[in-house]
């Protein structure tokens, strides 16, 4: 599973996101992301009017985090087309309301994300992340919230490591593999995929469920294709 | 033109299987009117979220026996499907019993994430027309905690632990418990299948 990221702000950019989006349905992409990511920080929820112009294209999954602070937020959503909706900060603010999600749309349209950064041996939650002049600790040790997270509800597990985002040098294989030795749930990797080698290797040696990349797929300089065709040839599960 | 109705089972995520067949050409209509349920060509019953709840809204719709009666070919989706069984194991719910079995939980195991959720090699186990033209072992969007053991209503299975139920059949009744509108073109074909077979 190959997961994409897509920073949207405003109305302005539905045109290029909707393009985008059938490029990479088209190029294999296996689920796409959509992250408003400074919604929370700006105290506002995502903006959802192209929520049904994405799922009116796209015939592969799709997910929307950003802001969904509440049951009804998290209800219009879905109900715009979007498969499973993912919480970060609202979750940390709230950890009951993954319960609730969970009870009334089922752990399969939950998702979790978290912001991870490794500090003094350990692994931390972060909170606020999309403004780095807002992003705070959020006061949790990385494996206690994943746990905290499965027991509340959630149906799978977005893991983002800030010390590798965007630095392209790979995931933080020892961190993924603390993670999922203790997530029953479907894990996916975020953060630091610069070459075809790092999806291996995470999928290899941290058994992840999914990877997902952002920068080497806007850029072109990963073809989805090309990927999906170098995993296959290393015994990856990949649909083709 | 035949009609297409799609049964609001008060999930979310309904609005995907309207536009998978905008995408076919199709419109198709969301409705709980028992009338427009009977006299449609094509009945739909999608599903996300719990069983229980799900069986309460047919109730409330007055949908039970109206879903029971239909002679149309009817395609459960999903939760769906499992509303087609007898039960489930989730909260020990009574279903429609259309098709014999119950939904269990899917083991949980180190290599086997519960829910699953995510594309999965699925592999037929019959010739039925609803399969026509996917070539076998062909990818499909799963997104579950609960499966059909493998039965003889079984026309297509899927591995998790265990391999379950992927594709199931019963008369005029039939059932995925993938998400064909989110499948890409093996899913759209079976949707179009669907349009096109005699049950």
């Amino acid at each position: 599973m190959v997961v994409k990221g897509v920073q949207f702000r405003n109305h302005r950019v539905v045109g290029d996101i909707l393009e985008l989006a059938e490029r990479y349905c088209a190029e294999g992409a296996d689920e796409l992301v959509f992250y408003d990511i400074t919604a929370s920080p700006d105290d506002r929820s995502v903006d959802r009017s192209w929520v049904t112009q994405i799922a009116r294209v796209l015939d592969i999954p799709f997910c929307v985090a950003g802001g969904i602070r509440s049951v009804a937020d998290a209800e219009d959503v879905l109900n715009k087309g979007a498969d499973k909706i993912s919480i970060n900060s609202p979750a940390l603010a709230k950890p009951a309301l993954i319960t609730e999600m969970a009870k009334r749309f089922g752990s399969q349209c939950v998702v979790i994300g978290i912001d991870s950064r490794e500090e003094h041996d350990n692994y931390f939650v972060y909170q606020y992340t999309g403004d780095p002049g807002k992003t705070i600790a959020a006061q949790r040790l990385t494996l206690d919230w994943v746990s905290e997270v499965q027991q509340r509800g959630a149906g799978e597990i977005v893991l983002n490591c800030m010390n590798q985002d965007g630095v392209r040098k790979g995931y933080d294989i020892e961190q993924m593999a603390a993670v999922r030795a203790i997530c029953n749930v479907p894990l996916i990797a975020s953060g630091g995929a610069g070459a075809m080698q790092h999806f291996l290797h995470v999928f290899e040696q941290a058994n992840v469920d999914g990877a997902l990349a952002a920068s080497v797929f806007h850029s072109a300089e990963i073809p989805i294709p090309e990927l999906k065709h170098y995993l296959a040839k290393n015994q990856v599960d990949t649909r083709r | 033109m035949s009609n297409i109705a799609i049964i609001d089972s008060g999930g979310a995520n309904i609005a995907s299987l309207v536009f998978a067949f905008e995408r076919l050409g199709r419109s198709a209509e969301l409705t709980t009117d028992a009338t427009v349920i009977r006299s449609a060509d094509r009945v739909l019953l999608p599903g996300v979220g719990a069983a229980k709840s799900a069986m309460e809204r047919l109730a409330d719709a007055k949908l039970t026996d109206v879903i029971r009666s239909l002679k149309q070919p009817v395609l459960g989706i999903c939760l769906g499907m499992q509303l087609l069984l007898d039960g489930s194991e989730e909260e020990d719910v009574e279903c429609l019993g259309v098709v014999p079995g119950i939904a269990a939980r899917l083991p949980s195991a180190p290599a086997y994430p519960v829910p699953n959720m995510g594309w999965c090699a699925t592999r037929r186990t019959s010739d039925h027309a609803l399969l026509g033209d996917i070539p076998d072992g062909s990818y499909f969007y799963y997104l579950h905690s609960y499966a059909l053991p493998v039965s003889d209503c079984t026309l297509a299975t899927a591995d998790h632990a265990e391999p379950f139920s992927a594709v199931i059949g019963r008369d005029n009744f039939v059932a995925t418990q993938f998400h064909p509108e989110r499948s890409s073109a093996a899913g759209a074909q079976l949707l179009q299948n669907f349009l096109d077979v005699s049950l």
